[in-house]
């Protein structure tokens, strides 16, 4: 009995380990892809920032290096401040269009969400399935018909036809966002202070704004993240290189000046760092946006 | 608090019903003004543009259907850009899911530092079109370029990637893919979803990993897969920096987006009427496309809740 036994668990031993092996093999092979792969997508972020402190000479050289020979600091200010471009303004206009289109985005978007989350009225339905449609909606039907509103409006070349759009709803993906939210709030807390005599509007800023702040950060900085890298709004309405955004400010570089690669660099890793900060601060709620405006 | 007897009786004897009819569209008054102004307002008078010919200067002049008519039978660039972007859709559809599956499997694997790899494979897409285009053209440069500089070290021929008309419109799907990893993050959400349940269930059926690939993993991920094609599809439409920034459309009209087109004539030569047309054309193609893979969709995808009925 003592030899059964024995023999027994050397059997299962024996298969365990045949098991382990080939969960090690299956995981170092995980491993390596993993590493292999990350390298491989981090590696054009990594040639960019590499390239920004390159030489001119260094960079139209062949073999190219990956590393600097030489590291020149001194590509950044230089480009920052090369003739014919104003980089300060150009932030400073990306800035002021983010700072007055934000505010919009998240409370008409999130006034709207509540509005078809809670609110039992004719035509809700209706409403909320036109929203959504506008979604498949390519934007170029609407194009220029808004260019041509916007000529008329005498908005073009400046930033309204950037801006005043946003706070009307925010955008229908912000709204779907935010509606899937507070529908998981349980109606109990609403009920309890219509009770007390709470507005809806109340109701709206005391208990549905404070519990829904990570999807109102999602939404935030998507809208962040859009407005940064817009590129096809700004090209249509501003035609002055004095109310250009980075993006736009990036282009007209690009096409001046194209082969000082090692200025273009050191200017494409500016316009990122902030974006690569706030990616790497608030990963969670950027993905959590893309994750819930994706899926149902 | 009389809000649960209210929703059994019919809203005709409610009490209060102007006033919570109004209390809602208050609320929801930003998105109604919204897409009154800016979609259904502009929908309709960018039909009636669609009829017309139209140069800013001066008042649209009615002229029927002949944009349209002209778009089908003597527009040659018309054609080009339709399918340039029809090649790029179908390539990046493939390539870009395939990819993007693969590294979402990996990044659902229950190994350490998932966290510090999910940053790593989900960072591109920060980058913003004009900087990615700025960088992938000195990547892809024919003399002094990386991408060549490693082919040739592995003593494979150099490629004039963006040069040429063969290789430019794969250069930007590849450009595409890396910047691509919102479907890659839409699967990681997917592929959590499946249950682990069902996998055990296979291994005890003695599955092995490629069959519960193909018998579990496809199955329950069809609705993910079905979101992204669609989404993926659409977005191929959209595609329009990329070619602007780095080939403006070129060479010999390779790279020539029917986006990049449809700006042209509308800010380039000012054919808004024209222009307009080719928003409407675009439009009915993606709705048409559209509605064939949702009608499609029962065919392969596989939607939880039809077990049970």
């Amino acid at each position: 009995m003592n030899a059964a036994t024995a023999r027994q668990s050397s059997v299962t031993y024996r298969s365990d380990t045949a098991h382990r092996r080939r969960k090690q093999v299956g995981m170092g092979t995980v491993y390596a892809l993993l590493i292999a792969g990350s390298l491989l997508f981090m590696l054009p972020l990594i040639i960019m920032v590499s390239t920004s402190f390159k030489s001119f000479s260094e960079i139209n050289s062949y073999p190219p290096t990956f590393l600097p020979k030489e590291w020149l600091p001194n590509n950044y200010p230089d480009a920052w401040n090369y003739q014919n471009t104003d980089f300060p303004r150009w932030t400073a206009n990306t800035l002021l269009i983010v700072a007055a289109t934000l505010p919009g985005v998240v409370i008409s978007s999130s006034l709207c969400a509540y509005g078809f989350a809670r609110l039992r009225f004719p035509g809700r339905r209706l409403w909320f399935m036109l929203v959504l449609a506008s979604i498949m909606l390519p934007p170029q039907v609407t194009l220029i018909p808004l260019y041509i509103l916007f000529f008329r409006l005498g908005w073009l070349n400046t930033f309204l036809p950037l801006i005043v759009p946003a706070w009307f709803g925010g955008g229908a993906l912000n709204i779907f966002l935010l509606r899937q939210f507070y529908m998981q709030i349980p109606r109990e807390l609403d009920e309890a202070a219509i009770i007390d005599g709470a507005s809806h509007l109340m109701i709206w800023w005391r208990i549905y704004v404070p519990l829904s702040r990570p999807a109102l950060v999602s939404v935030a900085l998507l809208t962040v993240l859009g407005i940064w890298n817009d590129f096809f709004g700004p090209l249509i309405y501003l035609t002055s290189p004095e109310n250009y955004t980075l993006a736009l400010g990036l282009n007209m570089f690009q096409g001046l000046f194209v082969t000082r690669t090692d200025y273009m660099m050191a200017i494409s890793t500016l316009m990122i760092l902030p974006m690569v900060v706030m990616f790497l601060l608030a990963q969670r709620y950027i993905v959590q946006g893309f994750v819930t405006s994706g899926l149902k | 608090m009389t809000d649960l007897a209210l929703s059994r009786t019919p809203p005709k004897r409610n009490p209060h019903f102007w006033r919570d009819t109004l209390r809602g569209y208050l609320f929801i008054l930003p998105v109604v003004l919204g897409l009154i102004i800016w979609t259904f307002g502009p929908m309709l008078a960018s039909a009636y543009y669609s009829l017309t010919d139209y140069k800013i200067v001066g008042e649209p002049v009615f002229v029927g259907f002949k944009n349209y008519v002209e778009l089908f039978t003597r527009d040659r660039l018309f054609g080009q850009s339709l399918s340039v972007t029809v090649r790029y859709a179908i390539m990046y559809m493939v390539i870009g899911q395939v990819v993007s599956l693969m590294i979402a499997l990996l990044l659902t694997q229950r190994v350490r530092g998932l966290g510090i790899f999910r940053t790593f494979f989900y960072l591109p897409i920060i980058v913003p079109y004009v900087a990615s285009a700025v960088l992938w053209r000195y990547l892809l440069n024919k003399d002094f370029g990386p991408i060549n500089a490693v082919l040739q070290g592995l003593g494979l021929p150099a490629i004039n990637w963006l040069g040429s008309p063969e290789s430019a419109l794969f250069s930007m799907v590849i450009m595409s893919v890396w910047t691509g990893a919102v479907t890659t993050i839409i699967y990681v959400a997917g592929l959590q979803h499946v249950p682990d349940e069902l996998y055990d269930a296979a291994k005890i059926d003695g599955a092995s990993g490629v069959q519960r690939f193909f018998s579990v993993t496809i199955p329950m991920l069809s609705p993910t897969i079905f979101f992204n094609v669609v989404t993926g599809f659409i977005g191929s439409f959209q595609f329009f920096v990329p070619a602007f920034v780095m080939t403006d459309g070129g060479p010999v009209k390779s790279t020539y987006f029917y986006n990049l087109n449809l700006y042209e004539k509308a800010f380039k030569w000012l054919e808004m009427g024209y222009a307009s047309a080719m928003a409407w054309v675009l439009f009915i193609i993606i709705l048409v496309l559209t509605l064939f893979i949702f009608r499609s969709s029962p065919l392969w995808v596989y939607y939880d809740g039809e077990a049970q009925s």
